[in-house]
């Protein structure tokens, strides 16, 4: 069509979240229209990325420095750690702004089957990170699945021998949300949640 | 082809961004897989939950095609089962043996039965471990790897142990000095009783044992994570009981 340049790089765009031959051949067409204002600047973006971003080597988060911002801001409040299954879930809390502490990235849930076990999760840093002392509570903001329910209850287990509060996130309505259009497991799980007001 | 029945969620695996492909179990059918379409999705993943109790509709152009999995709510047994530590594990253990053991597409109605009973009442508590042990049981003879608990030609005495190698029951007197290389069989496979944190964790040593060697293991696969898991949570119990 346009070369093997060309082709590559709609290969390689549809294989981005979201994106698959269609869309990430009008992404190519675009940027390859506009090589100075928009494929170029990208390019250079991808390239100081790759090359800066690494893994925060206390968290697991991705940043340009190790520790990472979060890790590093004095003003958190460091005696709050909320472990999430990924990175993603970490943007969205902080893009949330309603998480004041550090956070912890597990990795990951625990599979049925045995294709994700404790030793493919972060758990042992977590633990380090608790038994090194100053933590008083972790929040445990894991899916609301069957996995991630097993996940939170064997990291309970393991923790909260160690002195420190465990607490999970609530499950159930969600804001906006009319009680008739959720299925019986949110409402369950909303009903158990219930507290007095 | 198609076909809609009540079905057991056994399994879900994330397939490109929000597809998944499901494994269910039903009667008429057995254990069947089937794609299903934003299954782990915002708004789908909490339906396509392990354990939940459905109605599925399965489409296919040919019979041996993967085809597509659609289905209603019944009961929501894994949400149900979240805050239960013990409830969780079983769900995951009985889930994960039935996907891992039975062969695609072979009804078996008893299995079906008892898995339905096991996930519809996984709020009665540790008492329902008698009833999930007697199940595996149950699945073992139906693949061919059934335990022999009937006692010797004439004899009156209680079968107590079982050989780790024919599955064969023998009693106190017959297992002698070889107990401490055979499985204690509790009493609950035998009569229909509830038994004790100590039976429980001897039923499921004593399944877990010939799901791992037979069902599995001829597979060239280990038992399931999380019925390991549901092993040592249970002997832990009997440990915290005994303290």
């Amino acid at each position: 069509m346009g070369g093997p340049e060309v082709e590559r790089l709609i290969a390689l765009l549809a294989k981005l979240p979201g994106l698959g031959p269609r869309s990430a051949r009008r992404a190519a067409l675009k940027l390859l229209q506009q090589p100075a204002t928009k494929m170029a600047p990208l390019a250079a973006a991808m390239a100081d990325a790759a090359r800066a971003v690494k893994t925060c080597a206390l968290c697991g988060n991705l940043d340009s420095a190790d520790p990472c911002g979060i890790c590093a801001d004095p003003r958190r409040d460091r005696t709050l750690i909320c472990v999430v299954e990924g990175v993603g879930d970490l943007w969205a809390l902080e893009r949330a702004g309603v998480h004041r502490g550090l956070y912890h990235i597990l990795g990951g849930t625990l599979s049925a089957l045995g294709g994700t076990g404790p030793d493919d999760l972060s758990v042992t840093p977590l633990l380090t990170r608790i038994g090194e002392g100053g933590v008083a509570e972790i929040i445990l903001a894991l899916g609301a699945t069957v996995d991630g329910a097993a996940t939170a209850h064997w990291l309970t287990e393991r923790i909260k021998p160690l002195g420190v509060a465990v607490s999970r996130v609530g499950h159930g309505v969600p804001i906006g949300g009319a009680l008739e259009i959720l299925d019986d497991g949110t409402l369950g799980a909303a009903l158990r949640a219930r507290r007095p007001v | 082809m198609e076909w809609e029945a009540a079905a057991l969620v056994l399994d879900v695996r994330l397939f490109g961004e929000a597809d998944a492909v499901a494994t269910v179990m039903t009667r008429e059918h057995g254990t069947h897989r089937g794609l299903a379409r934003g299954g782990l999705s915002r708004a789908r993943a909490s339906l396509w939950q392990p354990g939940n109790i459905v109605r599925a509709r399965w489409v296919g152009r040919l019979a041996d095609q993967l085809g597509s999995l659609s289905a209603e709510l019944v009961h929501p047994a894994g949400a149900l089962a979240m805050d239960d530590p013990l409830a969780l594990a079983m769900l995951r253990a009985v889930c994960a043996v039935a996907e891992g053991a039975l062969p695609d597409r072979v009804p078996h109605d008893r299995l079906f039965t008892g898995l339905l009973h096991l996930l519809a009442h996984l709020a009665a508590g540790p008492t329902l471990l008698a009833d999930l042990i007697r199940w595996e049981a149950a699945l073992l003879a139906d693949l061919g790897y059934g335990l022999t608990l009937s006692p010797p030609a004439g004899s009156n005495e209680p079968l107590a142990w079982v050989s780790p190698r024919t599955g064969r029951a023998v009693t106190e007197a017959d297992a002698g000095d070889w107990k401490a290389r055979l499985l204690r069989l509790p009493r609950l496979l035998l009569h229909d009783e509830a038994g004790d944190a100590g039976d429980w964790r001897d039923g499921l040593r004593l399944t877990g044992h010939f799901l791992a060697r037979d069902a599995f293991g001829l597979q060239h696969r280990p038992l399931p994570a999380a019925r390991l898991a549901l092993y040592d949570r249970v002997a832990a119990m009997e440990t915290s009981l005994d303290a």
